[in-house]
């Protein structure tokens, strides 16, 4: 007898696809957020997988911090001419020199904080309604209390305890003027399903996620690769290491990890071996123990 | 690469887990993370930190309830204020728990949570049996029909592990559940905090013959839990690429919400009720012979039909009910309350539309199931049995035949929130 059943990486991808097409369909003017990582990578496929043969039926949207690894960038734009894809750029340089934003001083700092002012005012002035975001649940624990539609109020904020219930598959996009969504069609993945699910689909992903000799500092436990916008402390000198990295963020605060993993197969092996959360590396979460829940709440993805 | 395809082989498990206040529910699900392997070692540094702080309890001198606790609001109070997603997986499957919290006026957390769960986890403390709330979280896990329900009696470190009493807490519990519609109804003995029977089998509990929580969590088969019968499709989106290389393609994109659809079968669209066949069943990665829950995908037709969203593809020969008069259970959820004639915006299935409510029939008192016919005031958290009229008619089955075409959300119109769950009967 024939079994009807689905592997949970094709129960997911289903899932992610039905949210894609609920979402193109609630709302009049979406945009999705990509950063150039393997979840916005993830996230974009799905998205062509919904609408083939037709075309993603909103433009992207990249904040660009100008702290971006070049290997990023070089991606994105490869992605773009690849897929046909539209590709909008929020420059967070253009926030700081329009006096919107204060650049942060010190040997910590980072765009990090100011990338959510360049995003509130991209995703007004192109009057979007709803916002995808690679958010996963996994990541951390505020992300656990994510909805995959979360409300935001005209002024983008996040508030927990006034969530919308979200029941079965059955999701309310309904806002008011001037409201919007964020909406996570990847929320119940885990790293290991995106890596899987990569391997799997044969997902092109940028180069710094593979094995591969880098200048790097270390600085309280955390690698950082050794570049002209990183403010170096006193005594620290760059070493040459095979590293990779596990998240793609700014180049200021993305930590990497010492690897020779350098293909799909061996970096899975390696995340499946792994102690360490991947957002353990990040040092912009590491600021505080609600350091995630703070920047949620003030309109952060 | 044996691994890599167990990976590719393994499958979903949705459950809810549901407890009051202290029975110890962080605590097990922090036991089922540490000792599934699944803590990362900063996760582990961070919540041995916040330990001796905050004071641990537990053989491992740390608090495991402190891996669940989500906000800070929540860590400051000690409570869980909504529904937390965790994961994790074994090599045999991958876990999704909706982590609801017990307080009573949370119970539309609880009802969220139960919504796409094909499992629940009751958590009843062995000191205290089957009190009011066991109750409560039996009737709704009942009430959303979630397949299976596993009752941990937990705290049994407490209890001296003691068969007896634990004897005595299933036999008040299976009575209880005898007056409920639930397929498959388990118990297993448990401490979560010392760790018997939650992944490794109890040394101190001999007379347990059964399984522990893992083994059963791991084994109970879930495939059979969706509706295979009844083919529905709610349409969702249209595509129509409108390109030089697909210029007639026209689409109709959706997740199968029940039966199973194969290339050439007679099928009605409702609800004009024109009758074409499956010329195709499409995704990005070629065609399909055939689709079934959950699955998404794209069907064509083979005659030009006038299809939009909030239509539903179905076989000729197995349609659904057609209707705008419809009697359901709901939870109510709203801070206003539910009252009679009022509107509210509706979502079924792909299918938006309005409606009024006609009649409350009655309340029910979820601690011993019993109709109160004379209140009728519903507040949040209460749930009631309601008639309502439709401005459009809806395709729907019952939802204890089909939890996707049965259950529907009322809104608020004023504010856009979701205040109301209804499961049509």
């Amino acid at each position: 007898m024939q079994s009807y059943s689905l592997t949970h990486l094709k129960e997911l991808e289903s899932e992610s696809i039905f949210v894609l097409r609920e979402v193109a369909a609630q709302f009049e003017n979406p945009v999705m957020l990509f950063s150039g990582g393997k979840d916005s990578i993830v996230m974009f496929h799905l998205a062509r997988k919904a609408f083939w043969p037709g075309k993603v039926p909103f433009p992207l949207l990249h904040v660009d911090t100008g702290h971006n690894f070049p290997e990023t960038i070089e991606f994105r734009d490869w992605l773009m001419k690849e897929t046909g894809a539209d590709l909008i750029v929020g420059s967070v340089q253009q926030s700081i020199d329009e006096g919107k934003v204060t650049e942060e001083k010190g040997v910590n700092a980072s765009r990090n904080g100011l990338q959510t002012v360049t995003l509130l005012e991209s995703l007004e002035k192109g009057k979007y309604d709803a916002a995808l975001g690679g958010g996963r649940r996994d990541e951390e624990k505020a992300r656990a209390k994510e909805r995959f539609f979360s409300h935001r109020d005209e002024f983008g904020q996040w508030d927990p305890k006034n969530q919308r219930p979200e029941l079965w598959n059955i999701f309310n996009g309904k806002k008011a003027m001037g409201e919007h969504f964020r909406v996570f069609p990847i929320s119940n993945w885990t790293e290991m399903d995106i890596w899987q699910y990569i391997l799997a689909e044969k997902i092109a992903i940028p180069t710094i996620y593979f094995a591969h000799k880098r200048k790097v500092i270390e600085r309280d436990g955390v690698i950082l690769a050794d570049n002209e916008v990183i403010m170096k402390k006193e005594g620290e000198v760059g070493v040459e290491k095979m590293i990779r990295f596990r998240t793609i963020g700014d180049m200021t605060c993305t930590g990497a990890v010492e690897s020779d993993a350098d293909s799909l197969e061996k970096i899975i092996e390696e995340v499946s071996s792994t102690r360490v959360t991947e957002r353990g590396s990040r040092s912009d979460d590491k600021r505080s123990e609600a350091a995630m829940e703070d920047r949620k709440k003030q309109g952060y993805f | 690469m044996t691994e890599q395809h167990a990976y590719l082989d393994m499958d979903l498990l949705r459950f809810t887990t549901a407890g009051s206040v202290d029975d110890g529910k962080s605590t097990l699900i922090g036991r089922m993370l540490y000792d599934s392997k699944s803590i990362f070692q900063d996760q582990m540094e961070a919540i041995e930190k916040a330990s001796a702080r905050i004071g641990g309890e537990g053989e491992e001198g740390v608090n495991l309830a402190l891996l669940t606790d989500g906000l800070r609001a929540e860590r400051e109070q000690g409570i869980t204020i909504d529904v937390a997603y965790r994961y994790f997986a074994t090599p045999k499957r991958k876990f999704i728990i909706a982590d609801t919290p017990g307080h009573i006026q949370y119970t539309r957390n609880m009802v969220t949570g139960a919504s796409s769960a094909n499992l629940a986890i009751i958590l009843v403390d062995a000191r205290k049996g089957l009190i009011e709330q066991t109750c409560r979280h039996s009737f709704i896990a009942s009430l959303l029909k979630i397949p299976h329900i596993i009752f941990c009696v937990n705290k049994m470190d407490l209890v001296d592990y003691e068969q007896d009493t634990y004897e005595s807490i299933k036999d008040d519990i299976e009575a209880f559940c005898s007056k409920l519609d639930v397929q498959d109804i388990r118990f297993i003995p448990i401490s979560a905090l010392k760790g018997d029977n939650v992944v490794h089998k109890s040394e101190r509990m001999d007379w347990y013959q059964g399984g522990t929580l893992m083994y059963n969590l791991e084994n109970i088969h879930i495939s059979g839990d969706y509706n295979h019968v009844d083919c529905r499709f709610p349409v969702q989106f249209v595509i129509r690429p409108q390109t030089d290389e697909f210029h007639d393609y026209r689409g109709y994109a959706g997740r199968i919400a029940g039966g199973v659809f194969k290339k050439g079968d007679e099928v009605a669209v409702l609800p004009s009720g024109f009758t074409s066949r499956i010329a195709k069943i499409d995704t990005m990665d070629g065609e399909v012979d055939e689709a079934f829950t959950p699955m998404s995908c794209t069907i064509l037709l083979e005659d030009n039909l006038d299809v939009s969203r909030g239509d539903m593809i179905v076989r000729t020969n197995n349609k659904p009910e057609v209707g705008q008069d419809i009697d359901m259970m709901i939870c109510w959820m709203g801070d206003q309350k539910l009252v009679e004639g009022a509107k509210y915006s509706i979502k079924h299935t792909s299918k938006d539309a309005r409606c009024i409510v006609k009649e409350i029939r009655y309340k029910v008192n979820v601690n011993n199931l019993h109709r109160i016919e004379d209140d009728k005031e519903i507040f949040a958290n209460d749930i009631a049995r309601i008639s309502i009229r439709t401005t459009q008619p809806l395709f729907y089955d019952r939802y204890t035949r089909n939890r996707a075409t049965g259950s529907i959300i009322l809104i608020d119109e004023s504010n856009n929130k979701t205040v109301g769950a209804g499961m049509i009967i």
